[in-house]
């Protein structure tokens, strides 16, 4: 394949940025998308000119490190699912697990990173998340010093209680959520670890001072505000669902008025 | 100077902590025995951790539970990307939920036997004791594990055991797990316990009058080398099977922080010790950047098969069942398709060799799920696997309800590592290792769902119990001066190197290098090795790092985010310790586990043990790059499982 890449290359979080364009050739289609940006910076590499920087870490879609926009949608295109009998697109993916099969030969990519206030931009394609880490500081957890806990079985989970628990938990992450959001809004992120410990038995004594420390801290860090545009959970790579924001909304109402 | 291959014996390492007595109070006799500090001077003392994974994210959360000022490091910009996260499978634990004749004993005596008699009794004996209290820790952390429909949690079988003993969430446990280390650290650096430095990576140790007393780091943003004092340094930075180049590893996962310690004075044990995954998607082309493990539980329900034909390229559907080789069903009736996992990648490679492989250059082996599908039902086949089947559908556009899944080995996980004694500790005073940087609880081979158990034993309850000993005789009253020739050496030499590689201004990229290194290393130490293939390795390395310092080209400079420079100086480090690998495995005339010596096989081609000669782990000294290093043995013993050929039959 042939392809026309026009990238945005930006030196350091204080340089201005813009899009350089790139002409790329024998990619193929079985390639990762990343596969396909190695291939790029080998050849920047010999020709003297700076690789294009960009994060990735586990290249199998559960780190969370990888972020890029692609022709304008966080992780680029969706692909169609073969292991889906109904060939129904299955919703977005991380980037690393985007192929060069989603493309065709001519096309021209825009490849760009997070935008989102929140999010400034480190290199190029690489941008500061440490907001996140700091939402998660703030009550993201369940207070269980190592060596305090009763026997795993002691308290049941019932298998809903459980299996909605983990749906939450599966976020890694990545900040789409964020980069796809017009507000650049973190409610699906921060909702997601709300309700993953909230909706259990072990998370409930810090269940309202944790949303409320969380969202407090989220709305510090410079995240928009919520208009339920939806577009986060359309681009999570997680299936994070939307109304995960509304179970967060109605965790937060019913703590503030508690004041707990 | 003489040649590498021609090292010398030093003295033995003996396990100095480890308490005698029988095996089951050993563990709770150290702990009494170790000194404790002072609630009150806790905090007094700063230990470093590196890499937060299961291993560092605990023990760093842990250590600054109890009181100590922690200062962590990660190259990643958020600690809760450790490569930890992509474990799939699950975390074994002797907790006999299902009454199905497991116990700690049990536990014990497989992960000895499937280690193929090259582990420590007494490490892990340690470690199925710790497995009950990790579930019931992870647990109250609120880790979502799959439950049963009365509320309790789930479990189910792994390779080479015949108990159902692994915890899981869904294909993510790993993912789940490291979640739950990652909160207590964020708890503790809200709390201002824990100083984090993301986006860093080690590049020196600080030895200082023969204690471990700091390291030397660079910001990965800015490219500024720092020195970080502590009264100890713990490595958590995971294992070294990035030196293969393919592997299931992460990209950036290295082996710099370990290989950089060893220069400093840490004896590596058992480096040729290497896993290599049964379960992995095959490579497409020379693009390939990296491989994608498939869950070991898909052993559980999916059967491994080949065309019984030499050269049959029909399709799989096309293939009768009586022109079927389900080769592991076949030669291995009690265990099938759940042998240990060098077992079933040795087999797979001997049938690919034989001719019988599939899929592009014959390179892959059918994983089916035909039947499951047809006995359970395709529903529950995606409760349990959806996500594994999804992520193999998204990289080969092949739907694997449909289509049997190609699986090949591919390099997933590294038993040698630094060694260290019953504490956790390395050779130099002050420095411990723990998690897959270390060497000691899976001798030649690992089971699955035991480098999570390992990991969060080692950081949730083994380290912060064992150092308290090492800080206890080392009361805090002496401050590193940043003037010590120690410190200011140390500093010099890595602004020297990172100077050196920038200056080269070859013709040959860093990734070139790494990936010419990885094919030599799979070519003649992976999954079968001979004495002329690894002297042959022997002597190729030093040549490729020659070139590399004579060819390499770095763009940019050392005082910016410079991914070329980081990968460059990985590679340095790799090109060391390959050597070593092999030096290691062409030492150790004999197969056991995972290092499978062609010249040392059963005559039905099993791994043959050469007990009477290779009973120790090999612990080996650092001399000059490229100098013979020093082989010190340490020898095992064996009171509780004693040594026989594995059978699996």
């Amino acid at each position: 394949m042939r392809l026309t890449l026009r990238v945005w290359r930006q030196r350091n979080a204080a340089a201005d940025g813009a899009l350089s364009t790139y002409e790329i050739d024998g990619i193929s289609p079985d390639m990762s998308f990343l596969e396909m940006l190695d291939t790029l910076n080998e050849e920047l590499i010999l020709s003297g000119d700076d690789p294009v920087a960009f994060d990735h870490d586990c290249r199998e879609g559960i780190c969370g490190a990888c972020s890029l926009v692609i022709n304008g949608a966080a992780h680029g295109p969706k692909g169609v699912s073969p292991a889906r009998a109904d060939s129904r697109a299955w919703g977005s993916t991380t980037t690393c697990q985007l192929h060069m099969r989603s493309f065709r030969d001519g096309d021209t990519i825009d490849i760009e990173p997070w935008r989102a206030a929140a999010f400034p931009v480190v290199k190029d394609l690489v941008v500061d998340r440490s907001a996140f880490d700091r939402i998660i500081q703030a009550g993201g957890y369940i207070t269980a010093p190592t060596g305090a806990a009763p026997e795993a079985h002691a308290t049941p989970v019932p298998k809903p209680d459980a299996d909605s628990a983990f749906e939450h938990a599966e976020c890694i992450g990545c900040g789409a959520c964020v980069a796809a959001c017009p507000n650049g809004a973190a409610m699906l992120f921060t909702s997601a670890k709300v309700n993953h410990l909230n909706v259990l038995p072990q998370g409930a004594p810090e269940r309202g001072t944790r949303v409320l420390d969380m969202v407090a801290q989220m709305d510090e860090e410079g995240f928009g505000g919520c208009t339920l545009a939806g577009e986060c959970a359309t681009v999570c790579p997680k299936g994070i669902p939307l109304f995960s924001i509304t179970a967060m909304n109605r965790e937060f109402l019913r703590a503030a008025r508690k004041g707990r | 100077m003489t040649s590498y291959a021609d090292y010398t014996t030093g003295e033995p390492v003996s396990d100095t902590k480890a308490p005698d007595g029988p095996v089951a109070g050993r563990w709770d006799k150290r702990r009494f025995e170790a000194k404790l500090v002072n609630p009150a001077n806790r905090r007094k003392h700063t230990v470093i951790v590196v890499g937060t994974g299961l291993a560092g994210g605990s023990a760093g959360a842990t250590l600054a539970e109890q009181g100590y000022h922690v200062v962590q490091f990660c190259y990643q910009d958020s600690p809760r990307r450790a490569h930890s996260i992509a474990a799939q499978g699950g975390i074994n634990a002797a907790k006999n939920y299902r009454n199905d004749g497991d116990s700690v004993h049990r536990l014990f005596y497989d992960t000895v036997k499937g280690g193929d008699f090259r582990a420590r009794e007494s490490n892990v004996h340690r470690l199925a004791q710790i497995s009950v209290e990790i579930i019931d820790q992870c647990v109250a952390q609120g880790v979502p594990f799959a439950r049963e429909y009365g509320g309790l949690l789930d479990t189910r079988s792994f390779g080479g055991v015949q108990v159902s003993r692994t915890f899981y969430a869904r294909g993510q446990t790993g993912q789940q797990l490291l979640l739950g280390a990652y909160q207590a650290l964020s708890r503790q650096i809200a709390a201002g316990n824990v100083e984090l430095h993301p986006r860093t990576e080690m590049l020196d140790l600080i030895v200082v009058d023969g204690r471990a007393r700091g390291i030397v780091a660079r910001d990965l943003v800015t490219g500024r080398i720092d020195t970080h004092f502590a009264d100890a340094v713990v490595l958590a930075s995971g294992g070294y099977g990035n030196v293969f180049y393919l592997s299931t590893n992460a990209m950036n996962s290295n082996a710099t922080a370990i290989w950089r310690a060893h220069r400093r004075g840490a004896y590596l044990a058992n480096p040729c010790f290497t896993q290599i995954h049964p379960t992995c998607i095959p490579r497409t082309g020379d693009h390939q950047s990296k491989l994608t493990l498939m869950s070991e539980s898909l052993r559980n329900d999916g059967r491994i098969w080949v065309p019984k034909a030499h050269g049959d390229t029909r399709p799989p559907a096309e293939i009768p069942e009586d022109e079927r080789d389900y080769y592991l069903e076949r030669t291995y009736p009690s265990f099938g398709n759940l042998v240990p996992r060098d077992i079933a990648s040795r087999a797979a490679k001997n049938v690919c060799d034989e001719g019988r492989g599939v899929g592009p250059g014959g390179q892959g082996v059918y994983l089916d799920f035909a039947d499951a599908i047809a006995r359970l039902g395709r529903a529950e086949v995606e409760e349990k696997y959806g996500n594994l089947f999804e992520m193999y559908a998204r990289i080969t556009a092949e739907d694997p309800y449909e289509v049997p899944m190609r699986i090949y080995p591919a390099v997933h996980y590294t038993m040698g590592g630094l060694w260290v004694d019953y504490d956790l500790q390395t050779t130099v005073p002050g420095l411990f290792a723990i998690g897959e940087a270390n060497f000691s609880d899976h001798g030649a081979n690992r089971l699955g769902a035991s480098a999570l158990m390992q990991g969060l034993a080692d950081g949730y309850f083994v380290l912060p119990s064992t150092i308290n000993d090492y800080l206890a005789r080392h009361p805090h009253h002496d401050e590193v001066s940043a003037d010590h020739p120690a410190v200011t050496g140390a500093v010099r030499e890595t602004e020297d190197r990172l100077a050196r590689l920038l200056a080269v201004g070859g013709d040959r990229t860093p990734d070139s290098f790494h990936r010419e290194l990885g094919e030599l290393m799979w070519e003649f130490c992976g999954m079968a090795r001979t004495n002329a293939g690894l002297r042959k390795a022997l002597e190729r390395i030093p040549q490729i790092r020659e070139e590399f310092w004579r060819r390499l080209k770095v763009p940019g400079t050392g005082e910016e985010f410079n991914q070329s420079l980081e990968k460059a100086h990985r590679i340095v480090d790799y090109l060391e310790l390959a050597e070593l690998m092999c030096l290691d495995a062409l030492h150790r005339a004999e197969s056991c586990g995972g290092h499978f010596r062609t010249e040392s096989q059963t005559p039905d081609g099993e791994a043959a043990r050469r007990d009477e000669a290779f009973s120790y782990a090999a612990a080996w000294e650092f001399t000059a790059t490229g100098a013979a290093p020093v082989l010190h043995k340490e020898d095992l013993v064996f009171e509780y499982v004693h040594p026989t050929q594995r059978s699996y039959a």
